[in-house]
């Protein structure tokens, strides 16, 4: 197994974990970390597939690797909005979970 | 020459990452903030230090050994402001509390 | 082959403690090791331009971010605390997620043998753009309409997060006051580590054209920079409704904008630059850039403003 392969499974369980966080907390900035998790996961598959790609003296291939970089970077700007959503609901409502009856 | 330099590399490396083992350990045996941060600080910072010696044997020309020595001292610098801050917050009134 | 096993296992059980941890405060700092054990992932795989945006980006400025917003939300936490979520449903949210876990996993092991790659083409083309670090050469020549497009992106979010800001706040000034002291350790800090952290942020982003780094990565530095000095309570944060501070901001994309359009002119197509001043039309873009990426993630960190605007 190369290690592009290994990081390919673990990023796989990453995704399932996150998706598990975002599905069973009930409080949206818990949501937002188990959103970036999976974000994590699936820039990590980006990586693999990236790694398996290296070719012409290079250890990845470049285009996978640019793509990912300006994901990182979107999902930061959509992070901060999410939380400064949450904190503006947080200031209006004095309640900051979404929960069943709250 | 390089299989010397590669043994200290190893030795200052092991060194280091004992050191860091030590710091965790007291990270999760010591019973409140204070002592954890102490034993966290000496100890991280020791080994960071041993760590970057070992590659300083590794590294190649003048600017790269600068590199890394800037390296230690930021995260020292870093380190120290951090855990005083910490401990500011676990301890507000001083050393009579 | 064993370093990289462990190294996964424990991205892996981060990533599991930061979603089983019950304080918030506590998922958030297992979510800093994550990214910062996530930039060990990424230089293992080859990528060190991704590894340095993970570290400074995904790592630092998002922690900064959650742990400001985790401290803000403590007092809604103990009341968010005993909610716990039915068996049945955690079993079925269980095998949903090891579902979706074994499909991206059949995806990985199915990937195509031999692996298509555009490395080559990547390489052979470099050398009209003048560049040596071909990760920078997709950002900035081969896909730079969607580095383009990511600065719109930015402004687009920063302008939303303005728009949270209550009416007798509008176009006012982010985040609280940050009394600076005198002789205190943030203050010592701050003066201290700006500077170095300007040089640093200043190099990475130059180095990028040949070595690992990049606009980005710079841009970054740069902001968590602003956002020290910020903290420190050395410079306040500016009202949002200054004039010089949104000419900062929209500089990068205009230019941006600017030159790609110029290229119909002069090579042909939009963004595309003609072969002699490749390098050049390269640096022009990048400078700006920087400079409006730097401010726009400082703000972003900052937030909706707090408080009125001074005139």
């Amino acid at each position: 197994m190369t290690e592009a392969t290994l990081y390919g499974l673990c990023s796989a369980a990453l995704v399932g974990v996150g998706l598990f966080g975002l599905i069973m907390h009930p409080q949206p900035l818990r949501k937002i970390l188990a959103f970036n998790l999976i974000g994590g996961g699936v820039f990590l598959l980006f990586g693999a597939v990236a790694r398996r790609g290296a070719a012409a003296g290079l250890g990845g291939d470049p285009v996978p690797q640019a793509l990912v970089i300006t994901g990182l970077v979107v999902a930061f700007a959509a992070t901060a909005l999410a939380v400064a959503l949450l904190l503006r609901l947080f200031q209006e409502t004095g309640r900051a979970t979404l929960g069943s009856d709250g | 020459m390089s299989a010397a330099l590669n043994g200290l590399t190893i030795l200052a490396v092991c060194a280091g990452a004992f050191f860091f083992l030590a710091g965790t350990v007291g990270l999760l045996r010591f019973p409140d903030t204070l002592s954890r941060l102490h034993a966290l600080t000496k100890a991280d910072n020791l080994g960071l230090g041993l760590v970057v010696l070992g590659l300083l044997f590794q590294a190649e020309g003048l600017l790269a050994a600068l590199k890394l020595i800037s390296v230690w001292l930021l995260a020292l610098l870093a380190g120290a402001t951090v855990t005083q801050l910490i401990a500011h917050t676990a301890r507000p009134s001083g050393p009579q509390a | 082959m064993a370093f990289d096993i462990g190294l996964a296992l424990l991205v892996l059980g981060v990533g599991a403690w930061t979603v089983a941890a019950r304080d918030t405060f506590a998922a958030v700092v297992g979510f800093v090791a994550y990214g910062l054990l996530l930039a060990l992932v990424w230089v293992r795989l080859a990528a060190p331009d991704v590894a340095l945006t993970e570290a400074a980006l995904g790592s630092g400025l998002t922690g900064g971010l959650l742990v400001s917003a985790s401290t803000r939300l403590r007092r809604a936490e103990t009341r968010a605390v005993d909610e716990r979520q039915p068996a049945s449903l955690r079993l079925a949210a269980a095998v949903l997620c090891t579902l979706v876990s074994a499909g991206v996993a059949a995806i990985v092991l199915l990937l195509p043998e031999p692996a298509p790659t555009l490395a080559p083409q990547a390489m052979v083309n470099m050398a009209a753009t003048g560049l040596g670090n071909p990760v920078t050469a997709v950002l900035m020549a081969y896909r730079a309409i969607d580095t383009l497009l990511e600065t719109v992106v930015l402004l687009l979010a920063l302008v939303g997060i303005w728009s949270l800001a209550p009416d007798r706040v509008w176009g006012g000034v982010p985040g609280p006051r940050h009394q600076a002291e005198p002789d205190g350790l943030l203050t010592f800090i701050a003066q201290l580590l700006v500077p170095v952290g300007i040089l640093v942020g200043i190099h990475i982003f130059w180095v990028g054209s040949v070595a690992p780094g990049g606009e980005f990565q710079g841009a970054t530095i740069l902001a968590a920079m602003w956002i020290l000095a910020m903290m420190a309570g050395l410079v306040d944060a500016p009202a949002v409704n200054r004039r010089w501070l949104r000419l900062m901001l929209v500089a990068g994309p205009a230019v941006f904008l600017t030159i790609g359009l110029t290229g119909f002119a002069v090579a042909g197509s939009f963004l595309a630059y003609p072969e002699p001043h490749a390098k050049l039309l390269i640096l022009m873009i990048e400078i700006p850039v920087t400079l409006s990426i730097a401010a726009t993630l400082a703000l972003l960190v900052a937030g909706p403003p707090e408080r009125a605007p001074g005139r």
